[in-house]
């Protein structure tokens, strides 16, 4: 099932794929700058400030004098760095980030490369950024850099296991690691999201609601560990280790890493809405699902848990590493493979 | 494992409280004051009348004395004086005291850059002219711009009233000398007749 809008109109020739993979960039660029501006107004309205007013009306301009700054900002590539893979690694980081847009339903009309391992693709190019994030820390010849790189690791393999185990959990429900058959089968209002169980009797829907909720929170948790933000940016606390893996970096490729961890964000908020939140599906049903709303939902849904994780951030303090392999290895791993099981056996009753 | 699960509970509905205190402060007011424009402590009026920021002095007022660059600990207040020549007509007097005013003060320089706003000018003025302001917005580009020069006279008038007195005392020295030269004069007169009065004696 190739739904495509931008290839049914230029046809898959060269310009109709380059279309298709510049549109995401597009949005990212645009999306990035939002939410550089929701961090910032997040942060200083929930510390009680007002946050950037001198830019523009309230502030709105702030993210695009950010952005200038980080461009007219000295590129400083230390003496003592590995400087191939110290100039590579940020290049990684942002491919990886990248890379999951190629699969991202934002409607049923359009999906850069709607292939049927969508789910199993997004999470191995998700794990691609470990490999940016230590050959970033290891390159940079600091010891604040490699502590970093060697956290971010440990905690990225870790929360990745629970993460996986609620995707599987998904994909057996739904049947499908194809995502526009996953968002396709929570149809019909928000009764049918996969948050209360997808389609099914009441009583079944009752049954399951809790264990989708459990699930819910597994992933969302291994989501933010994966995007190392608070509270689980202990591979940067700024605190302990100054920046972690990015300390040695500045100018463009700082803004690199700066720029994959925004994107990653709203990977992972896309993805907590489309395998629990119907994706692009409208929530009323029939009404408002048109074709041009698709994209409408689907970032908005997107948006409010890329605001969720940003005001978690400005809530919670940053965890001890103890507690983080805690938190992963002895709660959550268990807990998600209990709720494996209880969702593949309503999978199967249904 | 009862305590697992309390831990993991506990765990959960802690972050809860924090987020419901942190979404009640999102739409909280807040307290910002937006300096300068909606919110000025000068205009608000909640500067409180003895702070201490840029000094003000009133030339009025000032009659030249030097207390306030005396008491000075770093030496920021730069006076120089002329003495108001008899002859001049109109002499304005200082606006306290009510006498008419013995100097003209010629330059009256305080360097901001160095005034470090202890008030012991304000203390050792005779007359109150030299007083704090709440003015504290007087940045500048440049730290020549900080030297604040408040004297009312112009060079040329400076000039005029140096002339004047340089006249003056030129021509009392001159009637000085002469009134000199007379009792000079005298005096050897006086000294002649005497010896005359004593040779006629003899």
């Amino acid at each position: 099932m190739e739904q495509n809008f931008v290839y049914e109109l230029l046809g898959q020739e060269w310009y109709g794929i380059a279309i298709v993979s510049i549109l995401p960039l597009l949005f990212v660029l645009g999306y990035a700058l939002i939410a550089i501006l929701l961090e910032l107004k997040v942060a200083s309205w929930v510390q009680d400030r007002l946050g950037p007013m001198r830019t523009g009306w309230w502030g709105v301009l702030q993210p695009i004098a950010e952005v200038l700054k980080l461009l007219q900002k000295e590129d400083i590539t230390p003496d003592a760095v590995n400087k191939p893979l110290f100039n590579l690694a940020p290049f990684i980081m942002f491919v990886a980030a990248y890379a999951a847009y190629a699969v991202l339903p934002f409607s049923s009309v359009f999906v850069p490369a709607g292939i049927d391992l969508g789910l199993f693709f997004i999470f191995a190019v998700g794990a691609l950024a470990i490999i940016g994030i230590v050959m970033g820390g290891w390159a940079s010849n600091n010891k604040y850099s490699i502590l970093g790189a060697m956290r971010a690791a440990s905690q990225m393999v870790s929360y990745e296991i629970p993460a996986a185990i609620v995707l599987l959990a998904i994909a057996s429900l739904a049947g499908s690691l194809n995502m526009q058959e996953i968002i396709a089968q929570q149809g019909g209002g928000i009764h049918n999201w996969f948050i209360f169980g997808g389609e099914g009797s009441i009583l079944g829907k009752a049954l399951i609601t809790p264990v989708m909720i459990v699930m819910f929170i597994l992933y969302f948790v291994a989501a933010l560990a994966e995007t190392n933000r608070t509270p689980f940016d202990i591979p940067e606390g700024e605190s302990e280790i100054v920046a972690g893996y990015h300390t040695e970096y500045s100018g463009m490729k700082f803004a690199m890493f700066f720029f994959a961890e925004y994107s990653n964000m709203f990977i992972v908020s896309a993805l907590t809405a489309i395998l629990f939140f119907g994706g692009w599906q409208s929530p009323f049903g029939d009404f408002l699902n048109q074709t041009w709303m698709h994209p409408v939902w689907m970032v908005s849904k997107a948006m409010f848990f890329v605001f969720v994780q940003i005001w978690l951030r400005w809530t919670l303090p940053r965890f001890r590493v103890d507690q983080l392999m805690d938190i992963g290895w002895k709660t959550m791993v268990p807990i998600a493979f209990i709720g494996f099981f209880a969702i593949a056996l309503w999978a199967m009753v249904r | 494992m009862a305590g697992y699960f309390e831990k993991i509970f506990s765990g959960l509905s802690t972050t809860m409280v924090g987020m419901k205190i942190t979404l009640e402060h999102l739409f909280k007011k807040k307290v910002t004051l937006q300096y300068p424009e909606k919110w000025h402590p000068i205009h608000s009026g909640h500067m409180p009348a003895n702070s201490r920021n840029r000094i003000d002095v009133d030339m009025e007022e000032c009659d030249g004395c030097n207390a306030c660059s005396r008491a000075c600990p770093v030496g920021c207040i730069d006076i120089e004086i002329v003495k108001v020549a008899k002859s001049e007509k109109d002499v304005p007097n200082i606006k306290s005291t009510g006498k008419p005013r013995k100097t003209w003060v010629t330059k009256y320089d305080i360097d901001f850059a160095l005034c470090c706003f202890c008030s012991l000018c304000t203390d050792a003025c005779p007359t109150e002219a030299i007083q704090m302001t709440t003015e504290f917005e007087y940045s500048t580009f440049h730290r020549e711009d900080l030297i604040y020069h408040f004297s009312p006279l112009s060079a040329e008038e400076v000039e005029e009233k140096k002339a004047l007195l340089a006249k003056e005392k030129a021509e009392a020295a001159k009637a000085k000398a002469e009134a000199e030269a007379k009792a000079k004069a005298e005096e050897a007169a006086n000294a002649k007749e005497d010896t005359d009065s004593k040779e006629n004696s003899n």
